[in-house]
């Protein structure tokens, strides 16, 4: 896993400048045999009040580039660190592997799981590899033939998403992307196993619900979730992409916003800063939910998990009629 | 003995010079030559380039049971001759034939066994016994392996190698295709795993049902895989087909298998994926 590196978000220069200041002491101790040692941890104390503070200050539209930012761990750095035996499974059985997808089994904590995520590449290469996360409708048909087979054998189901949202493109059409996200939409609300689902980063749109129907819906504390990407929701309704930063804040798409709106369970913390400061961490602390809500969903009979899904479901809106104020 | 022969892809196995002791193999694929007892160590893979040679049924049974658990099953079943058919060569004298070279009855090995301790019933294709071609006889040892699968609650798995149905018993070989993937459904029902392994080649009406039915579907690296012959294709379409057609990683990149894995990490992975799909979940 890789700490969070490249030329990092505006408002985290100023922690960048005393990374830089700690190796440069680093190298100066190395070099001369000085020991800075004293002032290298007041500098390393420096830093973590600059993150903790940080951390409070954190705007929606900066849970949004947290969210995005490189070296925040995808789907596959949670499944090697949290997760054990895994097998991954290829295919759709009808036209195509989707990378952009991954799914299989494995263990969390011991149990038998199946596992369903968006992956996303760490650079160029793997990017084109994983189309950005951006699954096309045979990523989404893969998603429902495993979690079918995780049904036949009683396997809970654990969705990690992470996606600037479904392939936008002529293939993906013509294939039925939303066919296809529709069907796993219906499919996952009947499942007869616990599904929980965590988004990691980013959650857009529908290519997000494809594969986020469940009992649990947990939320990494930077990561949003919504109809729509700020810059998208901007373009439209403002006419200007560059209003993202503002509209963020009115679209009310961090995991904080959405546990206010009822609308999820839990928001996992991250480390100060962001998951990508510390990975590891932020692989812990998932883990912990995941199990936590896993082991709680485990003791419910299917009759009532899938009559409570479908409650929860049946129960969301907002809306207004004669009087009163609905649901 | 057979080096002189002409060379076809993929589906001769390796040549195996005629030299006092049987000493030294020839990859079909990379023409490198290895030492007999290397071979038998890599599985007959070829340590040069990965190319996998054929393994035969009894060979498979041992490497993916626990050792000294196979208990085979079925081992009187072997062709009739129902429609007394005859081309080139009579297809009862074929079937002698076949039986003499391989001493098998069929072209399927089947029976019972433990997999790192759990109970599995197996059923593995034989392509020295006339192309692994699917008759009466395979079609039937195929479903009770698959039957006996379902009827002890526990995982059964195919390994196929075939050339596909056989001619020689018409209708009756096609309608087995019918009779091994109407059991598979059952299975499903009921929630017993079954796992298909693809080794090569697997082609025609064994792919057109049960190879291509399992709960996980792999295959070994390179296997030909698909169900109308290459040849018949590249007449029909009167067009260069695209490279590795038909080729295990063109599947998995197809979307048809789960995973492409080496021979010798078979075990390995069907053993983790039944425990993964069968352990108990709190
Ligand atoms: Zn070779």
């Amino acid at each position: 896993m890789t700490m969070g590196k490249g030329a990092g978000l505006d408002f985290e220069q100023p922690v960048l400048a005393l990374d830089r200041k700690i190796a440069e002491m680093r190298t100066l101790a190395m070099e001369n045999g000085l020991d800075l040692e004293s002032e290298i941890s007041r500098l390393d104390k420096k830093r973590e009040q600059l993150l903790a503070k940080s951390q409070q200050k954190m705007t929606a539209w900066n849970r949004v580039e947290i969210a995005r930012r490189q070296g925040r761990p995808y789907a596959l750095d949670h499944i090697q660190a949290s997760f054990t035996d895994f097998v991954e499974l290829h295919g759709d059985r009808t036209y195509s592997d989707d990378p952009a997808i991954v799914a299989g089994f494995a263990r969390l904590d011991g149990i038998p799981v199946c596992i369903v995520a968006h992956q996303k590449g760490k650079d160029t290469r793997e990017n084109i590899h994983r189309n950005f996360g951006m699954p096309h409708p045979e990523g989404y048909r893969k998603a429902l033939r495993v979690m079918k087979l995780a049904e036949r054998f009683g396997r809970p189901v654990i969705c990690l998403v992470d996606t600037p949202g479904a392939f936008p493109g002529i293939g993906a059409e013509e294939r039925g992307q939303a066919q296809a996200i529709a069907e796993n939409i219906l499919e996952m609300s009947l499942l007869k196993v616990p599904v929980v689902v965590a988004v990691l980063g980013e959650g857009a749109s529908g290519g997000a619900l494809g594969i986020g129907v469940g009992d649990r819906l947990l939320m990494f504390e930077n990561s949003w979730y919504c109809v729509i990407s700020p810059e998208g929701c901007a373009a439209i309704l403002w006419g200007d992409r560059l209003k993202a930063q503002e509209v963020a804040d009115h679209m009310k798409l961090t995991g904080r916003d959405l546990l206010e709106l009822g609308l999820i369970d839990r928001v996992v913390d991250e480390p100060a800063g962001g998951a990508h400061w510390r990975p590891e961490a932020a692989c812990a602390s998932l883990k912990t939910a995941l199990v936590s809500e896993l082991r709680a969903l485990c003791s419910v009979s299917v009759d009532e998990l899938v009559r409570s899904r479908l409650e929860r479901y049946a129960r969301v809106g907002v809306f207004l009629e004669g009087t009163r104020r609905g649901p | 003995m057979e080096w002189f022969h002409h060379q076809k892809s993929g589906i001769e196995s390796a040549v195996r010079r005629d030299t006092p002791g049987d000493l030294w193999v020839k990859c079909e694929n990379c023409k490198e030559i290895v030492y007999k007892s290397d071979w038998d160590q890599t599985l007959a893979v070829c340590p040069a380039c990965g190319h996998h040679h054929r393994f035969a049924a009894r060979e498979y049974a041992a490497l993916l049971l626990d050792e000294g658990t196979f208990v085979e099953e079925d081992s009187t079943v072997a062709p009739a001759d129902p429609l007394k058919f005859s081309a080139k060569k009579k297809y009862r004298d074929s079937v002698a034939s076949a039986q003499k070279a391989t001493g098998e009855k069929s072209a399927v090995l089947s029976g019972t066994g433990a997999m790192d301790g759990r109970p599995v019933s197996l059923a593995v294709m034989d392509f020295r016994f006339l192309g692994g071609s699917m008759g009466s006889a395979e079609g039937e040892k195929i479903a009770r392996a698959l039957l006996r699968g379902l009827d002890r609650r526990i995982p059964a798995i195919v390994v196929s190698a075939s050339g596909g149905a056989r001619m020689h018993e018409g209708t009756l070989s096609l309608m087995q295709m019918a009779k091994t993937s109407s059991i598979i459904g059952r299975m499903r029902e009921v929630g017993v795993p079954y796992i298909s392994v693809l080794t090569n080649p697997t082609t025609g009406g064994v792919t057109a049902s049960f190879a291509m039915l399992g709960d996980a579907i792999i295959a070994e690296p390179g296997a030909l895989i698909g169900f109308a012959g290459e040849r018949v294709i590249r007449e029909t379409i009167r067009q260069a087909l695209p490279d590795g057609f038909q080729r295990a990683e063109f599947l998995l990149k197809h979307g048809f298998l789960d995973d492409v894995v080496a021979r010798k990490d078979l075990k390995s992975w069907i053993s983790r994926f039944i425990a993964l799909l069968t352990d108990p979940v709190p």
